[in-house]
């Protein structure tokens, strides 16, 4: 019997089975997740499976965040905003109201995922905590509103595709062009059914900021999970985060040397060039020279996916002092209130504001196609989301490229897809706002 | 969902490419509502603007790669439920469009030959053999049947009475 991979161990552990790829599973959650899009048809499951009378399992790790609507663009939005509040006071779950940030930005900055963790929620990019080391894994809202009830779910364990990175990324290449090689690599469905687990001496130097990145877009090829060893750094980083101390938190999971993978790819991290992905597709990776010079009318900086500090951050030191290219308008939306308010105290808000952008509070953004920055007919959009879909941020007629926030940066000072390796940028270490800075 | 047929029942294809995510399905500006009938009512509103016209009870989706993928909404499938679709037949499909199917009862089946039913056929589902029958051309094609864990979900009604039984309520 050969070793197990991440995703088998943590599976393993959750189901007190020898879990191997293929298996299925029940296993128990320690996180599980809803918002206001996908909330209230999970309510409606809750509701159905209990009698309408609940327990939750395990109210204190149910959270429920309004993000996606937030603020309410209209009254059916408002009135499903109005459904999380009642249900999340009737049943004493973990609420966040509009304006705290997005989801998965929410769960990482109060600890609700550590290392080894099992992590469902009804959002596909629920995939993210696995930069911490934790099983993330997106479902619907059947299968959220019954774990919800049982504290469990059944899982397919599954295979896993391995993606090995040595050496050190060139500057202005960061995890978001990683993982965009990647998908364009195996494509859109390249790991369907199946776990990616991201390794090599680049990954390991990733900090935490860039490592979520790559556990997001985990989705994006279809995978179950986008998983990154832990380390120290990521006790560091929890400890931060939490108050805790470095050593409450487990590091020691890590995959067998005699895992199975279903499929193994390589990379020299000195090769790698900076990425966009052309629309309307994630998998349509290019190096950003095969695109350059492509006018663009928005530039969007936010999502789940780089809407951290670090990732404003990289934006606003190349906008310092500069102002958008003529024709061009920029939406902000930082992912937490915590990182609103540190752009508030370090002048980055100011930096955006002079160049020209507008700043947003802290949600999806136009992301989720429905308000603050949707796109009309013919309109092209940068963006530093994960995905460009058809229609994804507005009109069927309008396009989505998606890139780094360096390349986003770059761009938005002439107007047109640029390399960021023509414009100073600067990689950034964990620099995280604990949740208790985020108060004024 | 009293009005759902059986996919055992005859109807048309309405067939579909390769990557047609749950955006497409349903689009965002429409997830307001959780309710069947609302969300069929605009199945496909950009991709396919003629779909929710002119669906009728019975009628099957047909496609390619990774169909439903993207978001994890389940107002996907609920669209198409609510759009009286009786099940979908792909080349493959993503996973949590898949899981979400399943659970809410709309039947799926891979069916490696998906690419070879034309817009418009009349076929219906057999689920248990696995198999499309396409009554136009007179083609039968094989399909993938369930893996055990899953038919055993679906012959127990699903992951809710499944749950129920599992929470000690006696009365499904």
């Amino acid at each position: 019997m050969t070793g197990k991979t991440l995703a088998e161990r943590i599976l393993s552990e959750k189901s007190n089975t020898d879990a191997r790829a293929g298996d299925y599973v029940e296993a128990e959650v320690d996180a599980m997740l809803t918002h206001d899009v996908t909330g209230p048809l999970t309510f409606e499951v809750f509701r159905g499976v209990t009698d309408g009378d609940g327990p939750l399992a395990d109210p204190e790790n149910t959270v429920i965040t309004i993000d996606h609507h937030a603020p309410a663009d209209g009254v059916q939005a408002a009135n499903n905003h109005n459904a999380v509040r009642d249900f999340a006071a009737e049943f004493g779950a973990v609420q966040f109201d509009v304006g705290d940030g997005i989801c998965h930005q929410l769960l990482v900055e109060h600890g609700f995922a550590e290392p080894g963790d099992l992590v469902v929620g009804a959002d596909s990019h629920s995939t993210t905590f696995g930069g911490l080391g934790a099983f993330g894994t997106g479902v619907g809202s059947t299968d959220l509103g019954t774990a919800m009830a049982t504290g469990d779910l059944w899982f397919r364990v599954p295979d896993s595709v391995r993606f090995e990175v040595e050496g050190t990324l060139p500057d202005g290449v960061y995890a978001k062009d990683l993982i965009l090689r990647f998908i364009g690599d195996v494509g859109f469905d390249g790991a369907t059914y199946r776990a990616a687990e991201y390794g090599g001496s680049a990954v390991q130097d990733l900090p935490i900021h860039e490592r979520l990145v790559l556990s997001n877009m985990a989705i994006e090829m279809g995978g179950k999970a986008g998983l990154v060893e832990p380390d120290e750094r990521t006790a560091r980083f929890l400890a931060r985060q939490t108050g805790r101390t470095e050593s409450s938190f487990d590091v020691s999971l890590a995959p067998d040397d005699d895992a199975d993978y279903a499929a193994v790819h390589t990379y020299d991290a000195a090769d790698l060039a900076p990425q966009v992905s052309k629309p309307s597709n994630p998998e349509n990776a290019v190096d950003v020279d095969a695109v350059a010079g492509t006018p663009v009318d928005q530039l969007f900086v936010g999502t789940c996916t780089n809407g951290r500090y670090e990732d404003v951050r990289v934006v606003a030191d190349i906008l310092d002092g500069e102002t958008l290219a003529p024709g061009t308008r920029m939406v902000v939306v930082p992912a937490s209130k915590a990182i609103y308010r540190r752009m508030l105290d370090t002048g980055v808000f100011d930096t955006f504001v002079d160049a020209g952008a507008i700043v947003q509070s802290a949600g999806c953004g136009p992301c989720f196609g429905t308000h603050d920055g949707v796109l009309g007919d013919g309109d092209v959009c940068l963006a530093t989301a994960n995905r460009n879909f058809p229609g994804r941020e507005g009109s069927m007629d309008s396009s989505v490229y998606l890139a780094s926030p360096a390349t986003v940066g770059a761009s938005a000072l002439y107007g047109e897809i640029t390399d960021p390796r023509t414009v100073e940028t600067t990689r950034y270490d964990d620099d995280v706002v604990t949740p208790a800075e985020a108060q004024p | 969902m009293s009005d759902v047929r059986d996919p055992v029942t005859p109807g048309r294809a309405w067939t579909f490419g390769d990557d047609v995510d749950t955006d497409q399905i349903i689009p965002s500006r429409f997830l307001v509502s959780s309710d069947p009938a609302d969300l069929g009512a605009h199945a496909f509103a950009d991709h396919r603007p003629d779909f929710a016209e002119g669906v009728e009870p019975g009628d099957f989706v047909v496609a390619g790669e990774n169909f439903g993928s993207g978001s994890s909404r389940e107002h996907a499938p609920v669209a198409l439920r609510g759009a009286g679709v009786s099940g979908v037949v792909a080349r493959s499909f993503a996973r949590i469009f898949f899981r979400n199917a399943i659970n809410i009862g709309l039947p799926l089946l891979v069916c490696p030959d998906a690419d070879r039913i034309a817009d418009g056929d009349e076929v219906h589902l057999d689920l248990g053999d696995g198999r499309v029958v396409d009554h136009t051309t007179g083609e039968t094609h094989d399909a993938d049947p369930l893996p055990d864990f899953l038919q055993s979900l679906v012959d127990q009604g699903g992951l809710e009475p499944y749950t129920r039984r599992k929470l000690g309520h006696t009365d499904d």
